[in-house]
């Protein structure tokens, strides 16, 4: 043997497991979803999440090799991500130049003057669209009625979502009589659970995005904490209200399935680098923001909690991290 | 559900390539390398000289001090000299090399192959044979054996636990003592349960071994107070600190020995050589390797006397292939990659595992995107890609804060990272710069 071995520490074998592959899966788990929103707005659905995701990516890639002059990061595919869940938490009907202002305050404002990938302590989706929603008040809360495939929608047709109708109800206490009422204009379950409704175009299909959380369990791409600890803690804090007065709060299976709470919780909450890390610090954050959601969804001025709910738990990310670590072994010493 | 340890680890592919290739005797070497420091603990110095003949089994170097091991020769022939030869960490160590001429052994060692079941040592004698024959743990980490066969003034063990794991991938040399020396591995335990005057030991197996499981289990039903435990499989159960909560749910607290929570872990390739030493009179001077790789001819086990050059295992197995990128000694989680195949087998040599060059590659890393699969893999509880962060900053006071100490290195979090960061590289280093800092507070 003439050529020279190589030297290096162990371990000598690594996992298959790398950054790309971990958000391909979160692409693919966002896929039912996007499925879903075209099926009901149209091809404009389509455009708008084409437009978010090429945007976030451009942004992300001329930043990198103009502004910061390192490598371009995107094959990584945080960007895509970023840009299908800016594009998710949208109207269909929003026109493309607000669009690209979203993906700019997305990537270039809040992950690349932070340093990039698992540098930003704010979900860069989740800015663009709290940006927007501030920015563009009319534009972000015109909801298209959706029509199916063929029609699509009907710009002139714009109707409430589920939760801005309750917003507007919880006060005069007749909930349970306007889910009751046929054809009232409120949202049945069915149409919850399917996502033939009004809302932004990620956030509809609840069985779409279920599938998606299923996908991303099996896969080991997320664990259960944060999902399981908003739904629970949204659930049971709803159920409380609605027992103790069910004419002004609707049931939490409702809450559970309207609105973004779904997606927030699936897809945003979960995201890696703005969660906490250890197990009991996911669910110390996801019962924050179950909390905060219905709080501002019951008792706020905005019909829809969610997305301020996961930046304000954001904030709370390092501090969790400080305070609730890992259980180190031989914390509790057992004798058998 | 079988059991197991409940935190992190683990599933690296296995890749038990030799597991059903029986135990081959390698002919004996034309040289041997032995160097003087093959255990943890003090270097043993050497007592013989230049051109002195010496047989299989003699004593060529004395322990010095508690913690140390006599080191034996493991061929009979002329010593050639005593010099720095590279060993397998790369540096170079005082080593005695002897040319072999013929095969000649220390008359007092019992070559037979009767097992002896019958034993007529008391404890003192027992722990006093094994350091004698220069017995350390087999498993990887050459702990001198004598001192964990007394159990400390003060201390209670109730419990011996036997390690018959073998949770680094490729190897099998512990899998293959455990089908064809099964009796006297046994013996061994029971010699072993006797100097730590125990009533019961369990030998925990992973489940990917069941004719191991099925062959000791039937002999221990001749041996009193020895039970076989089948474990799921998960890397690093072969750890003492997980093995021992894996079968009997005790925590061995942060910085101490088992025998802090009633027990000692043996290996069973050290049952087995225990057994030698007490039964057969017979030193530490040989011992099972397992030789593989995926392009190599012929994976195989082999019993290789102290001091071979690892190239003549290589070259038993069918020679290195053009492929070799790497060559590791030990397991591919916690084995020493060594620069060239002359260093020699010791007494902690498991395996010589050939990379190549794909598997060799090293991928570049990524920003962390804090994933948390590193704190989900860590098996003692700690927090790597912290670790990491505080190592490159040197904060030692912070590392020792969140209990770097506790690092075993099994490379989980490295294995595991998908942006293929440096875990482990930085955290041994932090484990450096802390252990210095707690070593100079401790001398004041």
């Amino acid at each position: 043997m003439n050529k020279l071995l190589k030297i290096s520490p162990s371990p000598h074998v690594t996992g298959k497991e790398t950054t790309g592959k971990l958000m391909f899966g979160v692409v693919i788990a966002l896929l039912p979803a996007l499925a879903a929103t075209i099926w009901f707005f149209g091809w404009a659905a389509l455009l708008v999440t084409a437009v978010s995701v090429v945007s976030c990516v451009i942004f992300e890639f001329l930043i990198t090799k103009y502004i910061l002059k390192k490598t371009p990061t995107i094959n990584d595919g945080s960007a895509v991500v970023t840009g299908l869940l800016l594009a998710f938490c949208l109207p269909v009907n929003l026109p493309v130049w607000i669009i690209i202002i979203g993906a700019l305050v997305a990537i270039g404002v809040a992950k690349m003057t932070f340093g990039g990938l698992g540098n930003n302590p704010f979900n860069p989706a989740l800015v663009g669209r709290v940006f927007l929603f501030l920015s563009f008040p009319v534009q972000m809360t015109t909801w298209p009625v959706p029509r199916g495939f063929a029609t699509g929608y009907a710009d002139a047709e714009t109707g409430a979502t589920a939760l801005s109708i309750l917003n507007e109800n919880y006060d005069k206490g007749n909930i349970d009589s306007l889910l009751n009422t046929p054809g009232s204009e409120l949202p049945g379950y069915s149409q919850l659970f399917w996502g033939e409704m009004g809302g932004s175009l990620g956030e509809i299909a609840a069985f779409a995005l279920i599938l998606g959380l299923i996908y991303m369990l099996a896969k080991k791409i997320i664990t259960w904490h944060i999902p399981v600890s908003i739904l629970g803690t949204v659930a049971v804090f709803t159920a409380l209200l609605w027992l103790a007065n069910p004419s002004s709060n609707i049931d939490p299976l409702y809450h559970l399935m309207s609105g973004g709470l779904l997606l927030g919780a699936i897809f945003m909450a979960t995201d890696y680098v703005t969660s906490p890390m250890s197990g009991r610090g996911m669910i110390v954050y996801g019962i924050g923001i179950g909390v905060i959601t219905v709080l501002i969804r019951r008792f706020g001025a905005y019909p829809e909690g969610v997305q301020f709910a996961i930046l304000i738990m954001n904030a709370f990310t390092p501090l969790i991290n400080t305070y609730l670590k890992p259980v180190r072994f031989g914390e509790e010493v057992k004798h058998g | 559900m079988l059991k197991t340890f409940p935190k992190g680890g683990v599933h690296p592919p296995e890749n038990k390539l030799s597991s059903v290739s029986p135990v081959e005797v390698l002919p004996t070497p034309q040289q041997v390398v032995i160097p003087v420091s093959q255990h943890i603990g003090a270097p043993a110095s050497p007592v013989v000289k230049k051109g002195d003949m010496v047989k299989a089994g003699e004593v060529i170097a004395t322990g010095q001090g508690f913690v140390s091991a006599n080191i034996h020769s493991s061929v009979s022939g002329k010593v050639l000299k005593i010099d720095k030869m590279p060993d397998s960490t790369g540096y170079k160590q005082l080593s005695v090399i002897i040319d072999v001429e013929g095969d000649e052994w220390d008359p007092a060692i019992d070559r037979s192959e009767t097992v002896v079941r019958e034993i007529s040592l008391s404890a003192e004698e027992i722990v006093k044979r094994c350091n004698a024959m220069g017995i350390v743990g087999m498993g990887g980490a050459t702990f001198p054996s004598h001192v964990k066969l007394s159990v400390p003034p003060g201390k209670k063990c109730d419990i011996l636990i036997i390690n018959g794991v073998e949770c680094e991938p490729y190897l099998t040399s512990d899998h293959r003592i455990m089908i064809e020396r099964g009796e006297e591995l046994l013996t061994g335990v029971t010699i072993i349960m006797k100097a730590l005057g125990v009533e019961r030991a369990i030998i925990g197996i992973e489940n990917n071994k069941p004719d191991a499981i099925e062959n000791l289990t039937s002999l221990a039903a001749a041996f009193s107070g020895i039970s076989v435990q089948p474990l799921s499989v998960k890397y690093p159960q072969g750890g003492e600190k997980q093995l021992i909560r894996a079968l009997i749910k005790r925590e061995v607290p942060s910085g101490k020995l088992p025998i802090e929570v009633g027990t000692v872990v043996h290996n069973v390739g050290t049952a087995v050589a225990v057994y030698e030493a007490v039964q057969k009179n017979k030193p530490l001077i040989e011992r099972v390797v397992t030789v593989t790789g995926k392009d190599l001819a012929r994976p195989c086990n082999l019993l290789v006397r102290i001091g071979t050059p690892v190239a003549d295992l290589i070259n038993f197995a069918g020679g290195i292939p053009e492929s070799t990128a790497k060559i590791v000694n030990g397991g591919p989680m916690m084995g020493k990659a060594i620069s060239t195949p002359e260093v020699p087998v010791t007494k902690g040599t498991s395996g010589i595992i050939l990379f190549t060059e794909e598997e060799a590659v090293r991928n570049p890393s990524g920003p962390c995107i804090r994933c948390g699969k590193c704190i989900t893999a860590c098996a003692m509880g700690l927090e790597p890609f912290l670790l990491m962060t505080l190592a490159s900053r040197a904060l030692t006071e912070r590392m020792e804060k969140e209990r770097i100490m506790d690092c075993m290195e099994c490379g989980s979090c490295s294995y595991i990272c998908p942006a293929s960061r440096p875990l482990l590289d930085y955290i041994r280093l932090g484990k450096q710069l802390t252990g210095k800092v707690i070593r100079e507070r401790s001398h004041k």
